[in-house]
């Protein structure tokens, strides 16, 4: 048992999308050992690193099996020690290997913080030697794991000049966004939602399908409100945009997909055709990355708003345990629909 | 391994070019045209001159801010490092980082150091864990100092290299202050090097000032890398004869400490040496001294002619293409 296994109701599952080829039908946590693996066997320079990743498979069995096929060379079992394996993780970039990080949790990345921001995120611009990495941080909430084990701290690198940031909401672009990230030449922060392990299933195409960083997707189109998000929020966001359809009203869901850098001219598209924006996300509001999608609507889209810029995320407290509490804290359908009707009747 | 009359030639001119190059910066930044920080390394010649010397042209090191020998020696042009330290755009990061930092450049085996100490050794041990994941047979070598063993990161990077038995060699540069803290506010041991134990590597003790004992310590510790061996640390006691950087007066520091120490000078005694071998008369020694500020008047004329970065390039390069 892992920690996400035995919370969630019924599998979510996608439709197919229009995209030809191959495809076959897999869970997100699937998904993204498929997109490991798939990179592992196209090129032999893709190694992993993190804390129980090998014989164990991984705290969430994510890269379990991984060691069978490729060895404990390139699936390396690491000592309990972030810092210096991302700072090794850069080491190893600056020879022609491409690392990919496991945290065990997106929490844990905070102990290998000065090897990111400092070192990683800068290297190229001060002097020139790229840093292509992958760190996958298996993040964000309602999973009943505490204040530990439920972050949403992708703002912090968001932040930060030099890194890229992905956070994909689908198997299909938990895949493609993965490719996309161990082949790019910077380092690049992959924020997998451990909510969606398990409860998520989809269509991947098989094959070389990456998912460009910096491109949105809008998963539904609509008139009168568009809910921009990303993670997990983008199915809640799908939830209540069903529900507002029957109650009469036309919602489109943006989900960002790439943090940094932002789909500037999807959000705007977005801003523009509705005119009125409701921004969703797990992580705390202040600085959250809400704030700066809200500033780039209000400067290229104010003449079009015909409502102010609205934000739902999780309350500036960490996030807490019970459930009572936690419920409150993560945004889920029904108060993502309070707010839209609120936008909505403005 | 012996130290041949041709070594010490070699090791008398890249500690002399060393130290003129110091000097030169020193005086530039007195006249204003080094603005900013300048960080002095005299007293650590020798170790940095020879720990750096140890290495193959293939392999990889990690200076810091005092290792301006390691960073010759690895083949940097003065004219590439005087323009760093004018803020031009041929310095060594286009002007991007200040002094001593960001000064890598992997054509060269050369990882640039940041702020953060002991920050490269783990790069560097991650750069050992690729020769050997390659099957290559190089060595990386990181040098830290006695401030940057308190950090975490020492004590994760000391164990991961050894755990994965890297080849990697970490030469703790002792020189008795970080910035104004003396090493009784550090720790509490004698000697950094005794960690080396809770580690499970070799960790060896070496007079840092001696160009000899630093070479020879190193060479085996390399060649044991080399060999498959693992890591080895190698702490080599020296001291930090200025200021953390050149603001700073360092009244903290007992002036008899300082008048021991400058009975230590390492260039003072390579030249002993090199005289009792016959190897060095003051002619001999002048005549080099003039080469080396020929050198440097050249360099010092490339770096000033050279121009600064457009303010309008401030973007570029953030990321990788």
């Amino acid at each position: 048992m892992t920690w996400d296994q035995g919370l969630h109701g019924a599998v979510v599952s996608l439709d197919a999308p229009a995209a030809g080829g191959v495809t076959r039908e897999l869970t997100y946590l699937e998904a993204i050992r498929d997109g490991m693996r798939f990179m592992m066997r196209q090129d032999p320079a893709v190694v992993l690193m993190g804390e129980d990743i090998g014989v164990y498979g991984g705290a969430f069995k994510v890269t379990q099996g991984l060691i069978d096929e490729f060895g404990a060379d390139r699936v390396i079992d690491t000592p309990m020690a972030e810092l210096a394996m991302i700072y090794a993780a850069i080491g190893l970039s600056f020879q022609g290997i491409r690392p990919v990080v496991e945290m065990q949790f997106a929490d844990f990345i905070s102990t290998g913080f000065d090897a990111i921001v400092q070192f990683a995120a800068t290297n190229h611009y001060r002097w020139g030697q790229p840093v292509p990495m992958t760190i996958r941080a298996p993040g964000a909430g309602g999973l009943r794991a505490g204040p530990f084990h439920s972050q949403s701290n992708e703002a912090w690198f968001v932040h930060t000049p030099g890194l890229k940031v992905v956070a994909p909401s689908t198997p299909a672009d938990a895949r493609g966004l993965l490719i996309s990230a161990i082949r790019d030449p910077n380092p690049v922060i992959y924020y997998e939602t451990k909510y969606l392990y398990r409860s998520l299933k989809g269509p991947v195409p098989d094959g070389d399908q990456a998912v460009p960083i910096g491109q949105a997707a809008l998963r539904r189109t609509g008139e009168e409100l568009a809910l921009i998000t990303y993670g997990a929020m983008v199915q809640e966001c799908l939830n209540a945009a069903a529900t507002l359809e029957r109650e009469g009203h036309s919602v489109e869901v943006l989900d960002l997909r790439t943090l940094k850098p932002l789909d500037e001219a999807a959000i705007l598209a977005s801003a523009r055709k509705t005119g009125k924006v409701l921004i969703v996300h797990e992580a705390n509001r202040t600085c959250g990355v809400g704030s700066e999608v809200a500033a780039l609507i209000a400067a290229g889209a104010f003449e079009y708003l015909d409502g102010p810029i609205s934000r739902l995320a999780g309350p500036d407290t960490p996030v807490p345990y019970s459930p009572p509490l936690e419920d409150v804290h993560r945004p889920a359908a029904q108060a993502i629909l309070r707010a839209a009707r609120d936008l909505l009747a403005y | 391994m012996e130290l041949t009359d041709n070594l010490l030639r070699e090791a008398h001119y890249w500690m002399r070019l060393t130290r003129a190059l110091d000097d030169r910066g020193t005086f530039l930044h007195k006249q204003s045209r080094i603005i900013g920080g300048f960080f002095s390394q005299i007293g650590h010649e020798a170790i940095s001159v020879a720990a750096a010397m140890t290495l193959e042209r293939d392999d990889v090191c990690a200076p810091m801010h005092r290792d301006l020998g390691a960073y010759l020696v690895r083949g940097m042009h003065p004219r590439r490092i005087l323009a760093q330290f004018l803020g031009r755009a041929t310095g060594v990061s286009g002007g991007r980082d200040a002094n001593m930092h960001g000064m890598g450049d992997m054509s060269l085996g050369i990882i640039g150091f940041i702020s953060h100490l002991p920050a490269s050794i783990g790069v560097t041990a991650g750069v050992a864990q690729a020769f050997k994941l390659k099957g290559e047979p190089r060595v990386a070598l990181a040098f830290f100092g006695d401030g940057g063993a308190s950090q975490g990161l020492a004590h994760e990077t000391l164990n991961w290299a050894a755990v994965f038995q890297l080849p990697v060699v970490f030469i703790c540069e002792n020189n008795q202050y970080a910035y104004s803290t003396p090493l009784t506010r550090q720790m509490r041991i004698e000697h950094i090097a005794d960690r080396a134990a809770g580690y499970g590597m070799p960790g060896l003790v070496v007079d840092g000032n001696d160009f000899g004992a630093v070479y020879q310590a190193t060479y085996e510790a390399v060649a044991r890398a080399r060999a498959g061996g693992g890591p080895t640390l190698i702490e080599g006691k020296t001291m930090r004869m200025r200021g953390h950087a050149i603001h700073d007066n360092m009244a903290y520091v007992p002036p008899e400490l300082l008048a021991t120490w400058s009975a230590r000078d390492p260039l003072v005694r390579l030249e002993l040496l090199l005289r009792e071998r016959g190897l060095l008369t003051n002619t001999s020694l002048e005549e080099l001294r003039t080469r080396i500020e020929h050198e440097l008047d050249e360099a010092q004329a490339f770096a000033e002619a050279s121009p600064y970065p457009e303010g309008s390039s401030v973007t570029e390069r953030v990321y990788a293409q």
